[in-house]
């Protein structure tokens, strides 16, 4: 089966005043219909970047160099920025923004607030005018229901500040979902939360991706919430992609020793608080061979010389890494 | 929203108490005598004298205060000792002409300083940009009367495009008065020969007058769009596919805009002042005009009397626009 979401040797640099830095060099991953993709990385590996070229939305001075981003069988490159917006973004690819206290608009309602989005982007269901806007006001109250946020219709006359931090993640995963998009991307949506918030606002998405027949692409630093939440798994490193997989195999049997120092470092596994030794290399200055050789536990002479080939490990994922070449 | 407004006007009050104090001991610190300046060059001592006592002004200065403010509580302002007319007529009939040129001045500043200052933040760092920032000093820096009498030389006396001064042509009839206000008489009266010619004398000294808001306001514009900017909200409405004229100027402006509007409130001192300049430049028969007459003559009722209204106009616009602010955000309206 086609996937819905599929990046293929993304190359992301950004032009500073301290010359070109290369934030995403070769990143790769799929995503299967109806799944949940995790990606995980440390922060500054390039994470943020991914979805903002999914979205057709880099930061000024940043440019793709190479690589192809599909999605539901067309080339999202090819899109101009009117294409995209007009065509793509909340009505085919909804987005979940990292910090719910800071992405709504301070000084408008939170209904005018939907309502601006699905005036342009919900489905044409023929009708016009105050009977399309009372249509839209209709489909939000169900779904900020379906969110289990209190009392919907005042819900949508009131303003952002008015809401807890959970409510408004609540009423920003009813906002993606609103224009019913194919994907969903997460970028971190619970990091801002508190953890029983957290694990509600989770579990809640768990059961949207069935109900509503999306696929999510979700971005996270977090392997507890991975573990909790996604289906396959995209570890990220300096810009490029190191392991892939399902989760079961991944978390059971971690190959790169990039996501075994990783997963060493989590609370609930961690033997020691080291953590990882040294810093993700710089981005104006990549090593010449492995990305991760400088701080690898198991590193070899190859490692240091010449970029590692895709491999994949005993347990199916695929592993940029000597060892499994 | 009641308790709001009426709170801030009596703050207000006070203040304005304390500007006429203040007022009162400037005047009197001046070495003019009042009496030997009403009485005019021919009076003989004992007529002077017969004046001074007429006015109160043998008595300690605490007592002409306090019989002054008894007085401007029944909106007595007593009479001006140049035209012989109360003063309160006099203001009535000049305040119409200073309102309608700030207000257009005001409204010059805002209608293009906003859209500007917004389009220097969208294009930031690039030669637009420059260009309004050079303009924006330029603006706040080059005198008044100066940049009048340029305007003067160059559309009046070269090009013949515009008139020099005053508000109307000696050759057309003023409309009846109606409201005061000239262009809108023109209106009422249905004369559009007497309005063309009206607004094309307003033309000069509105500009004038705008210059200084209008540079301010780009300035704060801009510093608001730039601001606004950094905000997650804005990529997050990207993300969410707003449309980019609607996310700019609806979206994005409702933020930006709280200095600028503060901003307008404090200007309108500035407007005033330099209203009292262009005034006096233009001839134009307004308030301003009619203070530097005052200031010339040693007019006391007039300048007590001025200063006293332009303290409340002040004090108005700023309880607007902290209201206005309200409106704008409501999470002001909620802490207060």
């Amino acid at each position: 089966m086609m996937p819905v979401l599929s990046v293929r040797g993304l190359k992301v640099s950004i032009h500073t005043d301290d010359g070109l830095a290369s934030i995403l060099d070769d990143v790769g991953l799929e995503l299967e219909r109806g799944r949940i993709l995790g990606v995980v990385g440390e922060s500054g590996c390039g994470k943020s970047t991914l979805i903002r070229a999914v979205m057709g939305i880099l930061p000024k001075g940043a440019s793709v160099d190479g690589g192809e981003i599909w999605f539901e069988g067309e080339n999202l490159l090819a899109f101009s920025e009117a294409e995209l917006n007009t065509g793509v973004r909340s009505s085919r690819i909804g987005f979940i923004p990292q910090d719910p206290l800071l992405a709504l608009n301070p000084v408008f309602k939170v209904g005018t607030q939907l309502l601006e989005v699905m005036r342009w982007h919900a489905p044409d269901d023929g009708s016009r005018g105050n009977a399309r806007r009372a249509r839209h006001v209709a489909r939000l109250v169900s779904l900020l229901r379906r969110m289990q946020v209190p009392d919907p219709e005042q819900a949508l006359e009131s303003y952002p500040h008015q809401f807890s931090g959970g409510q408004r993640q609540r009423l920003l995963i009813a906002a993606a979902l609103a224009c019913a998009p194919g994907l969903v991307i997460a970028d971190e949506p619970t990091t801002a939360l508190d953890v029983t918030t957290q694990h509600q606002i989770l579990l809640l998405l768990r059961e949207l991706v069935a109900e509503f027949g999306i696929s999510l692409l979700f971005v996270t630093h977090d392997f507890g919430v991975v573990a909790e939440l996604c289906d396959d798994l995209c570890v990220i490193y300096a810009g490029q992609t190191v392991e892939t997989g399902t989760v079961r195999s991944i978390l059971d049997a971690p190959a790169h020793p990039y996501t075994r120092a990783l997963l060493a470092c989590h609370p609930d596994r961690a033997t020691s608080f080291l953590g990882i030794p040294g810093t993700v290399p710089s981005p104006f200055a990549r090593p010449s061979g492995c990305l991760f050789a400088p701080r690898c536990l198991d590193v070899r002479p190859l490692c240091l010389s010449a970029r590692p080939p895709q491999g994949r490990s005993s347990s199916g994922a695929e592993v940029r890494c000597v060892q499994y070449a | 929203m009641l308790r709001f407004v009426l709170r801030r006007v009596a703050l207000v009050l006070p203040s304005l108490a304390g500007l006429l104090v203040v007022t009162f001991l400037l005047i009197h610190a001046v070495p003019s005598d009042p009496a030997v300046a009403m009485a005019g060059d021919a009076a003989t001592p004992e007529q002077i004298e017969r004046l001074r006592k007429q006015y109160g002004l043998d008595r300690p200065i605490w007592e002409q205060f306090a019989v002054y403010l008894g007085k401007v509580a029944t909106l007595d302002l007593g009479e001006s000792a140049f035209t012989r007319r109360p003063v309160a007529r006099d203001i009535v009939q000049r305040l119409p002409a200073t309102l309608e040129l700030t207000f257009c001045a005001l409204a010059l500043s805002v209608f293009i300083g906003v859209p500007l200052g917004v389009m220097a933040g969208l294009k930031h760092n690039t030669w637009p940009d420059y260009l309004l920032r050079v303009f924006s000093v330029l603006g706040i820096a080059v005198a008044a009367f100066w940049f009048a009498i340029m305007l003067q030389l160059l559309f009046s006396m070269q090009l013949g495009w515009l008139p020099l001064r005053g508000e109307l042509d000696v050759s057309i009839a003023r409309p009846t008065r109606v409201t005061g206000f000239l262009l809108l008489d023109c209106l009422i009266a249905g004369r559009l020969d007497a309005f063309a010619d009206a607004a094309r004398h307003l033309v000069l000294p509105a500009v004038t007058l705008s210059l200084g808001g209008l540079a301010t306001i780009v300035r704060f514009t801009r510093a608001g769009v730039l601001d606004t900017l950094q905000h997650d909200f804005v990529f997050y409405e990207r993300a969410m596919g707003y449309r980019r004229l609607r996310l700019i100027w609806i979206y994005v402006l409702r933020n930006s805009v709280t200095a600028t509007v503060t901003q307008i409130g404090l200007l309108f001192g500035g407007l005033i002042a330099g209203g009292v300049v262009v005034e006096a430049i233009f001839d134009w028969p307004g308030i301003g005009s009619y203070t530097v007459q005052a200031i010339l003559t040693g007019d006391r009722q007039v300048m007590l009397a001025v200063t006293l209204l332009v303290g409340t106009v002040y004090a108005g616009v700023n309880i607007l626009v902290d209201v206005v602010h309200g409106l704008l955000d409501p999470r002001l309206m909620e802490r207060t």
